[in-house]
């Protein structure tokens, strides 16, 4: 699973949505290239979330045009949904986002297990049920994952019977089971107690060094700058600043990014 | 009090029981919920005719009284050539009774799945019906355990009703010896007595079943 070239996984040209009158997305921009890391920052309500469902066909954006490319180029092709152009059927904009969908996995910031599935169940339900592929082949990647997170023998336990960090551990197998292109992270350590947080983003950084393409959207400012390759902070819907996550990080350009940086270092 | 009618009128009102109304409120129960999941699932769709369908039904079958629905399929149906005996006669009433309480109860509790859930399933790659079937009604089952049950044991009570249309049940045994032995306070006690038992044990087994399902309901 390691990056074999730089083309880009994601391609997000002017993402526009609104909820009736409150217009949360603004014509957002993003590439992410094959094995990068972007962290999405920003204050509340800025609209992080809105742009991870999006990609992930859960919310339906009003334009822009969103790509992702192939897993092996040789054999498949980079997928383009244009949200803007109407002349799509409902059915047929249905089709294409859940095409779309089926290239990305996320993680979300209240784990959403299934409550009434066992660990190894949850893992599995997407692969075997909706991929259709054979069982025995699932199951034995699925202990793989879920002994690389340190979970193995959780296997057979139900969510209830863990931990929040285990749970997410757990959804972020889920996730990888579906062997998306594209990871995407809203907040996956916001819900859990401090001392949980560090074994969750251990995971994800080793995720990142492995070669996994993932936008991640955070409040850990320490995390974003050992993990990111690209930092973007965005405000009232539109990119402020991206950069180097040194740069948009420690010396924010922008006077906005200043002033959140600078809130979330005292805050800590 | 006349002990002797007691003992010898038991056997055949436990028989009413054993053959009229625990049959009875178990076929128009299973019946009843199959109708109840389709009319919830109506109701809940995006589709209006679908979901008016379903909302006119629960109005109806909630707004007028279980005797009047039951008189309208036995004696009312015939006069549009539509006879049935008094067995498929109380089987289709009482389910297309339960169908509409428990349509809101399975309605509630589909409601009842945290929003994530639904997500959940679709960023796995499922459709919405494979959501559905899969991810949520497994758990608005483990929802809708305690009010279905309570269903249930209203039904038991209510089977008694089926006596008017002839159905040989439990009370309609207690009706026949009392009219018999103009024993009717002993009788109808009787009678009493051995629904208020059957409720009791299927309450017993109610909290039981609930303890075990309420750990994997989703927080
Ligand atoms: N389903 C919805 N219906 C209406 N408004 C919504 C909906 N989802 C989000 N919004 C609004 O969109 C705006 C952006 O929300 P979003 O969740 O994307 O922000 P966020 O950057 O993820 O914030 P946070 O850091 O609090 O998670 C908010 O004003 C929110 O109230
Ligand atoms: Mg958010």
């Amino acid at each position: 699973m390691l990056p074999t070239d730089t083309e880009a996984v994601l391609q997000v040209r002017g993402l526009t949505k609104a909820f009736g009158s409150n217009t949360v997305l603004r014509g957002i921009d993003l590439v992410v290239p094959r094995g990068k890391v972007v962290a999405l920052i920003g204050p509340s309500g800025s609209g992080k979330t809105t742009i991870l469902r999006s990609l992930n066909g859960l919310e339906m954006p009003d334009a822009g045009k969103v790509t992702v490319g192939a897993r092996d180029a040789s054999t498949e092709q980079a997928l383009t949904v244009d949200f803007g152009d109407a002349a799509a059927s409902k059915k047929a904009r249905a089709a294409e986002v859940a095409a779309l969908r089926d290239r990305s996995a996320m993680v979300f910031q209240h784990y959403n297990l299934f409550p009434h599935k066992t660990v190894l169940q949850n893992v599995i339900e997407g692969p075997v049920q909706v991929q259709k592929r054979p069982r025995s082949e699932v199951v034995a990647e699925a202990e793989k994952l879920l002994a690389r997170v340190g979970l193995a023998d959780k296997r057979d336990a139900y969510p209830f019977e863990l931990s929040g960090g285990q749970q997410q551990r757990v959804g972020i197998v889920r996730a990888l089971a579906l062997k998306p292109q594209l990871l995407l992270f809203d907040e996956p350590t916001s819900a859990l107690d401090p001392e949980l947080v560090d074994d969750v983003l251990a995971v994800i950084k080793e995720l990142a060094d492995e070669g996994w393409t993932m936008v991640i959207v955070t409040h850990e400012l320490a995390f974003a700058r050992q993990t990111a390759d690209e930092v973007v902070f965005m405000d009232g819907g539109v990119v402020v600043e991206r950069g180097p996550a040194s740069q948009v990080l420690r010396n924010p350009k922008e006077e906005r990014t200043q002033a959140f940086v600078r809130r979330l270092l005292h805050e800590i | 009090m006349d002990f002797n009618l007691f003992w010898s009128s038991l056997g055949p009102m436990l028989l009413g029981a054993i053959k009229g109304t625990i049959p009875l409120s178990l076929a128009s129960f299973v019946l009843g919920l199959l109708i109840a999941l389709i009319i919830a699932v109506m109701r809940i769709s995006s589709n209006k005719l679908a979901s008016g369908v379903g909302r006119a039904y629960v109005s109806i079958i909630r707004g007028t009284p279980l005797l009047v629905q039951l008189f309208v399929i036995f004696y009312g149906l015939p006069a549009i050539g539509v006879k049935l005996d008094p067995w498929p006669s109380a089987i289709i009433a009482f389910s297309l009774n339960v169908g509409g309480y428990a349509a809101e109860i399975i309605r509630a509790a589909i409601l009842s799945v945290p929003r994530g859930q639904w997500e959940a399933g679709h960023m796995i790659g499922m459709s919405r019906n494979q959501t559905l079937l899969r991810i949520i009604l497994p758990q608005a089952a483990r929802v809708s355990v305690p009010p279905l049950s309570n269903t249930f044991i209203s039904l038991v009570k209510d089977t008694s009703l089926a006596s008017l249309i002839l159905v040989t049940e439990l009370f309609r045994v207690a009706q026949q010896v009392a009219a018999f032995s103009r024993e009717f306070m002993l009788l109808y006690l009787e009678a009493a007595l051995i629904y208020w038992v059957i409720c009791l044990v299927l309450s017993t087994a109610q909290t039981r079943v609930e303890k075990r399902l309420d750990r994997y309901v989703a927080h």
